[in-house]
């Protein structure tokens, strides 16, 4: 029978929750606790406290971070967290990324799902975002994505650490005899000031961990906070600047073989012929399985090493059915443009636009078609995992963004229950939405039950990995505006189209349910901006094409990113208007918008005279609840045009980290510049062309800018940061390079148009 | 054949033409040189090979002769080589994939030149791509490595 103290254990967090949101304490089945994933790998000595503390009778503090760290410092924000109410230095903690489990569900992934703006604070917004928080929880998803990491654990993690100490407190009181109140901490121990007496956290961890959890958790009050607010030295540095076996790649097992995939480079396509023999023969290679995946069909080599694996890779002769989608670019351009001809789903619709338009003298009127490519994440690290099959038991190691979707589609791929499968997540040499996928992980695990229990480590080669993506999709969109007598605009109408992000996702994620509604990603970016236009219709159709698309980087902001507020721009230029006042009247309504905009404006001294040869372009979006403003300054030199400087204001609500934060966005602004400026994913013959850095390329130190970045806090909800920074850079320089050419590019990259130096 | 790794001495059984990445990684156990392209492309396998970097996914194994360095032997996390110390103090790295190659390319620029200017680092870094965007700090870290050679630290 289980304790008491363990039942109350386990359902602490959500207890806490409630209290903390002022929400009476319901009974409702989604306020039910997952059990604590801790309680299973407890070393002698050891308590927990909930999922995500851990304490050793040698006082060793181990904080759980149960998100993907793939450069974002998340692992050092949330251990931080933990630590500030904990009361402990981020150097006295260990940190990890723990189990697998549906106890690390993340709520705020989904809060933004609803067909709401950020800003829009009604009841039926507010409410549709509490039900998707519960959606979140029903789902139990354990995933790292939607900058949503900080907002979801913002709460959770302080209220983990701050209960495990009022109960180490509340031990410690028991064990010295002493009133409670009279006990203070530091650095892992409490001290009782009068006597001079003092116990470790691990001397009364098992003590305080059976007693009843506390009914009430106290959080700090901001002015006390020591480790939040201010920047932290990252958890992981010191391993990344030694060159520390912590990817995926790194992992290395007792007898372990080697291996790598060859799969369809069409699409779904099945292989009509293969001849294996040359590859079977060549050395090092022990075995060729043929591999059916919910993302494809193709071939797993396994090997003695993984050149030999590569080798044997190249040496497989196959052909491959025909597409089930357009063969090359134009005829994809070409399904696109047939879509966007639809009457498609209206997500915003302010005022009357078809009336508004009727009778716009064509002078006034401002027209503009723009288009962009598919693009690869092209991590730094290629897709990888490695696999044990043993006495019906599966243990995969990989970096991935949702260790219980690998645990389930691992399941089902392999024919086992779940509870066989033990998913060891480690850092990931880069993410942007790539990881969320579970093509690596399902590969190696079907490989595994080819090797007689060896395991058995799968990395692709970076063509299969260039060739095998869920690619940003492809977009076009045609926009239209009305101008007033002032130059402002009185009505727009927009209109996009573009394979649908979430069909594609529920293809390879969940092939069993069908999309229902609208895809809000085709409009994310456009439908949901602060401006104030008094006839505005923003509308998106999905297109039929069935090549892979998934999560890129900001996803549906980075296509409505360059869109939107390169037509902003349009719309200044045309009625004469200064972009930088442009934006500040037409979101009058929304202060920390203004704030933002001012700030940039401030930064880059928009509006003092630059000279001959150079000019700046600014761009503003929201997205993930952040309120960005970039301004890029360009130079027309003999070798091409040139980034000089960008600068970056973004309104964050609560800046927990102001040194990952300005990281963050300098990291997602060279992330859409690199793809602004040269990167597209094009299709000949059912397959990708590209297939590595020399014809997909991305910003390199040479071309790097300098950047100056101011962090407000004005809005009162917190944003997310890992994304943000991208949507507003690519139309911040194709605004830039119109300013300074007089050329206005609308379709990307823009190295099609001009050479950069 | 006879491999020097890290100042420490291997035999291995290699096809003369894989890649040393792979016979460091693969046969070695030296994980520390990560494999990024395969074309020498993006220097995250950056080693040096009797002191000079090279891009070990290109290079076969048969045609190295000289004594191979990678980034688990220029420091260790007890003693850190100016450069990962620099690095650690502007706090570079992101997803940290790039970084052994980053740092083993910026020790060689600063073994040839004490002190780079934008023009050098550029010229010597412009091979290691980083998809994170840590250029800035990259720079800022080298600057300050050489500062931290020059006072011998």
């Amino acid at each position: 029978m289980a304790s008491v103290g363990k039942i109350a254990r386990r359902t602490f967090l959500i207890g806490a929750a409630a209290v903390a949101g002022g929400v009476a304490v319901g009974y409702y089945y989604y306020r039910k606790p997952f059990p604590n994933p801790l309680e299973a790998e407890l070393g002698k000595g050891e308590a927990t406290f909930n999922p995500y503390v851990k304490v050793g009778a040698d006082n060793t503090i181990t904080i759980v971070a149960p998100r993907a760290e793939m450069g974002q410092g998340i692992s050092t924000t949330l251990a931080a967290m933990v630590a500030e109410e904990l009361d402990v230095g981020l150097d006295r903690v260990k940190v990890e990324h723990g189990p697998a489990s549906h106890a690390y569900y993340n709520a705020a992934i989904l809060e933004e799902g609803g067909p709401f703006a950020f800003f829009d604070e009604s009841m039926t917004a507010q409410a549709v975002r509490s039900g998707l928080g519960v959606v979140g929880k029903y789902l139990a998803l354990q995933g790292t994505g939607g900058s949503a990491s900080t907002r979801d654990g913002f709460d959770k993690m302080r209220q983990a650490g701050a209960a495990a100490r009022q109960l180490l407190i509340a031990a410690a009181a028991q064990k010295l005899g002493v009133a409670a109140a009279d006990l203070e901490t530091a650095d892992g121990s409490i001290l009782h000031k009068a006597s001079g007496k003092s116990l470790t956290y691990g001397a009364v961890a098992v003590a305080a961990a059976a007693m009843a959890p506390p009914a009430e958790v106290r959080l700090k009050n901001r002015a006390d906070w020591k480790l939040l607010g201010k920047p932290q030295k990252r958890i992981d540095m010191l391993a990344k600047v030694t060159g520390a076996p912590i990817f995926g790649i790194d992992v290395r097992l007792p007898n372990m073989l080697y291996g790598t995939v060859k799969m369809s480079p069409r699409f779904w396509s099945k292989p009509v012929k293969a001849d294996l023999s040359r590859a079977e023969k060549m050395p090092g290679v022990i075995k060729i399985v043929p591999l059916e995946t919910n993302y494809g069909h193709g071939f797993g080599i396994i090997a003695e090493n993984t050149w030999a694996a590569f080798k044997a890779a190249e040496a497989i002769d196959a052909q491959w059915s025909d597409p089930e989608y357009p063969l090359s670019s134009a005829a994809i351009s070409d399904v696109l443009k047939q879509a966007l001809s639809a009457k498609g789903s209206v997500m915003r619709d302010n005022g009357d636009v078809d009336t508004a338009f009727a009778d716009a003298p064509r002078e006034r009127i401002v027209e503009a078609d723009y288009a962009v490519p598919y693009l690869a994440h092209a991590t730094m690290e290629p897709m990888n995992a490695t696999a044990q099959l043993r006495d019906g038991a599966l243990d995969i190691w990989c970096g991935n963004q949702a260790p219980t979707l690998v645990r389930q589609l691992c399941a089902n791929a392999v024919g086992i229950e779940q509870d066989k499968i033990t998913v060891r997540t480690t850092f990931m040499g880069g993410g942007f939405g790539r990881r969320v996928e579970m093509d690596y992980a399902l590969c190696a695990a079907l490989m595994a039950k080819e090797t007689g229990g060896r395991p058995v480590k799968v990395t692709w080669t970076r063509e299969e990995d260039m060739r095998h993506d869920a690619y940003r999709p492809a977009a076009i969109g045609k926009f239209q505006a009305r101008l007033g007598d002032d130059g402002m605009p009185v009505a727009v109408d927009m209109k996009m189209a573009s394979p649908s992000v979430i069909a594609g996702t529920l293809r390879r994620l969940f092939p069993s349910i069908s999309p229902l509604g609208p895809d809000k990603t085709i409009v994310d970016g456009a439908y949901d901006q602060p401006y104030t236009i008094p006839n505005y219709r923003v509308s998106g159709i999905a297109a039929p094409v069935s090549i892979p698309v998934g999560s890129w980087r900001s996803v549906g902001s980075s296509v409505n990113g360059f869109f939107h507020e390169g037509f902003m721009d349009e719309i200044a230029v045309a009625g004469k208007v200064d972009p930088v006042e442009m934006r500040k009247k037409l979101m009058a309504t929304y202060p920390s918008a203004v704030k933002v905009v001012e700030k940039v404006a401030a930064m880059a001294k928009w509006g003092e005279a630059l000279p001959a040869g150079k000019a700046k372009g600014m761009a503003f979006t929201l997205s993930f609840g952040s309120w960005v403003g970039e301004i890029v300054q360009v130079a027309d030199t003999p070798a091409g045009i040139r980034i000089e400087k960008v600068w970056i204001a973004a309104d964050v609500g609560t800046a927990l980290d102001p040194g990952i934060i300005e990281a963050q966005l300098i990291s997602a602004a060279i992330y859409g510049l690199s793809a602004a400026m040269g990167q597209e994913i094009t299709f000949a013959d059912g397959m990708v062309e590209q297939s590595n850095f020399h014809d997909f390329d991305a910003m390199r130190i040479f071309q790097c800018p300098v950047f100056e970045v101011a962090i407000l806090e004005n809005f009162h909800k917190m944003g997310g940061v890992g994304e943000v920074g991208t949507p507003p850079a690519a139309p911040a320089l194709a605004n830039a390079i119109f300013a300074l050419t007089g050329k206005r590019i609308r379709t990307l990259p823009l190295s099609k148009t001009v050479a950069f130096a | 054949m006879r491999l020097t790794v890290d100042g420490q001495s291997f035999d291995i059984d290699a096809d003369p033409d894989m890649p040393l990445l792979w016979a460091l990684r693969d046969l070695i156990g030296k994980t520390g040189p990560k494999f990024g392209c395969g074309i020498a492309a993006c220097g995250a396998c950056t080693v040096h090979v009797d002191g000079q970097p090279v891009r070990s996914c290109s290079l076969p194994v048969g045609e190295v002769s000289g004594a191979v360095t990678t980034i688990e032997g220029i420091g260790t996390a007890g003693k850190l080589h100016p450069v990962q110390q620099a690095w650690l103090e502007e706090q570079v790295a992101q997803c940290g994939y790039c970084q052994a190659g980053q740092i083993m390319s910026a020790v060689a620029l600063l073994d040839e030149i004490a002190d780079p200017s934008d023009a050098d680092i550029d010229n010597a870094m412009g091979g290691n791509l980083c998809r994170c965007g840590t250029y800035p700090k990259i720079r800022s870290a080298i600057k300050k490595a050489a500062a931290l050679k020059t006072a011998g630290l």
